[in-house]
């Protein structure tokens, strides 16, 4: 992806160029692109006159920053306890095979990253599947596929 | 001044010196693999590890990093330290089954087998970060970086593309402690974390000696000509 220096730029002034706020302008740039572009990470290093090798320990460093380009919309399918023992790892199986990636993967088409979480905190709902902010309780692996469409049509 | 026992041996030391750099001094044996003598402690590879001993209490603690005290005994034999030892090797014996180094080190402290699964995707590193360490303090050039966090993580050039930022020194091959690093000099031509470097010829011996970016970096920094540095150490 090609990356607007400007925008980079933007975000790094936004914290006064101090390098104590490299984690938030990572964060920021991956708000921006969904993603941590390699350019990205070289400009805010060249710009705070940190070495390259050091920037990438910190973009590697956090599970919440993404070096691969990210789908449109993020699957967190929830295998925590709950929703292990009522089918977690089924409902997994069914996104991967339906959207034809692996957990961590995005599809071809940029649509879709899935990802499996540990827990988030509604076991009522078991097994649970969130996408974006979107809540999807009690879901089998029939209804998945509804899901999958409800994402495709409005794009 | 500082008085403490070392495994019943009184000895001196100055404030701020580690039980390790005290120990070497008086002769006392003690195994490390991150420590080196132009980088210091960095309480990594755990090796180190004595018992200390402050009245009725006692703890084990890496020696590399804990610094003297009045009235402490110092044990570096003791059965719960060579108990923490032989763990610890057995650990870096299943993360890197092909390290003679190790090897060696495990053979000495009676450890032939380890308990875990071998690894097999860690080549020969333990993560000691003397490479990282080495070249950004002594080099300078920060090529090298730590990725990732746990069971993933290595030492790497970002991406792990050839580095604008190496300059092939092959610092970090000479001081990695279980030789994971690799590099190799063939027909004028360095190969190192996946880079290309044309070597230098020196113009009176007609031999390969240095990288031509080693030599322009060297001449940056310090200001010599590279005319200069490109006369090898012996011809000069």
């Amino acid at each position: 992806m090609e990356v607007d220096t400007a925008v980079v730029n933007t975000i790094i002034d936004k914290y006064g160029k101090d390098k104590s706020y490299l984690l938030a302008m990572f964060q920021d740039v991956q708000r921006q692109y969904r993603y941590l572009p390699k350019d990205a990470i070289q400009h805010i290093c060249d710009k705070l006159n940190i070495p390259f090798s050091k920037g990438y320990e910190v973009a590697t460093f956090y599970s919440s920053l993404s070096l691969k380009p990210r789908g449109k919309h993020t699957v967190h399918v929830c295998l925590g306890t709950a929703c292990h023992l009522r089918g977690g790892p089924n409902i997994l199986n069914t996104f991967e095979r339906e959207l034809n990636i692996k957990r961590g993967d995005t599809t071809e088409n940029g649509l879709f990253t899935l990802e499996s979480v540990n827990c988030l905190g509604a076991c009522a709902l078991a097994p649970l599947v969130r996408i974006d902010e979107q809540d999807y309780g009690k879901t089998t692996p029939g209804s998945v596929k509804k899901i999958i469409n409800e994402y495709g049509e409005s794009t | 001044m500082v008085e403490f026992a070392i495994n019943g041996k009184k000895v001196l030391a100055e404030k701020g010196e580690t039980i390790l750099d005290v120990a070497r001094r008086e002769g006392f044996d003690i195994p490390t693999l991150c420590w080196h003598d132009a980088l210091g402690s960095d309480g990594r590879c755990r090796l180190c590890m004595v018992e200390v001993q402050r009245g009725s209490r006692k703890r084990v603690v890496t020696s590399c990093l804990y610094p003297v005290e009045n009235g402490i005994e110092v044990f570096t034999e003791s059965p719960d330290v060579l108990l923490v030892r032989k763990t610890v090797l057995e650990l870096l014996l299943a993360r890197c089954p092909n390290s003679d180094v190790i090897q060696y080190l495990a053979k000495e402290y009676g450890v032939s087998k380890a308990r875990y699964a071998p690894d097999n995707d860690k080549g020969k590193c333990i993560l000691c970060n003397l490479c990282v360490k080495t070249c950004e303090l002594n080099v300078g050039a920060t090529a090298l970086g730590m990725s990732g966090k746990g069971p993933l993580k290595k030492v790497t050039t970002p991406y792990g593309e050839p580095s604008h930022d190496c300059i092939g020194c092959g610092a970090c091959v000479a001081i990695c402690p279980t030789g994971h690093i690799y590099m190799e000099d063939r027909n004028g031509v360095r190969m190192i974390w996946n880079k290309r470097f044309d070597l230098a010829r020196c113009p009176k011996c007609n031999r390969y000696h240095a990288p031509v970016e080693q030599l322009e970096f060297i001449a940056r920094k310090s200001g010599t000509p590279l005319e200069e540095l490109l006369i090898c150490p012996d011809c000069k």
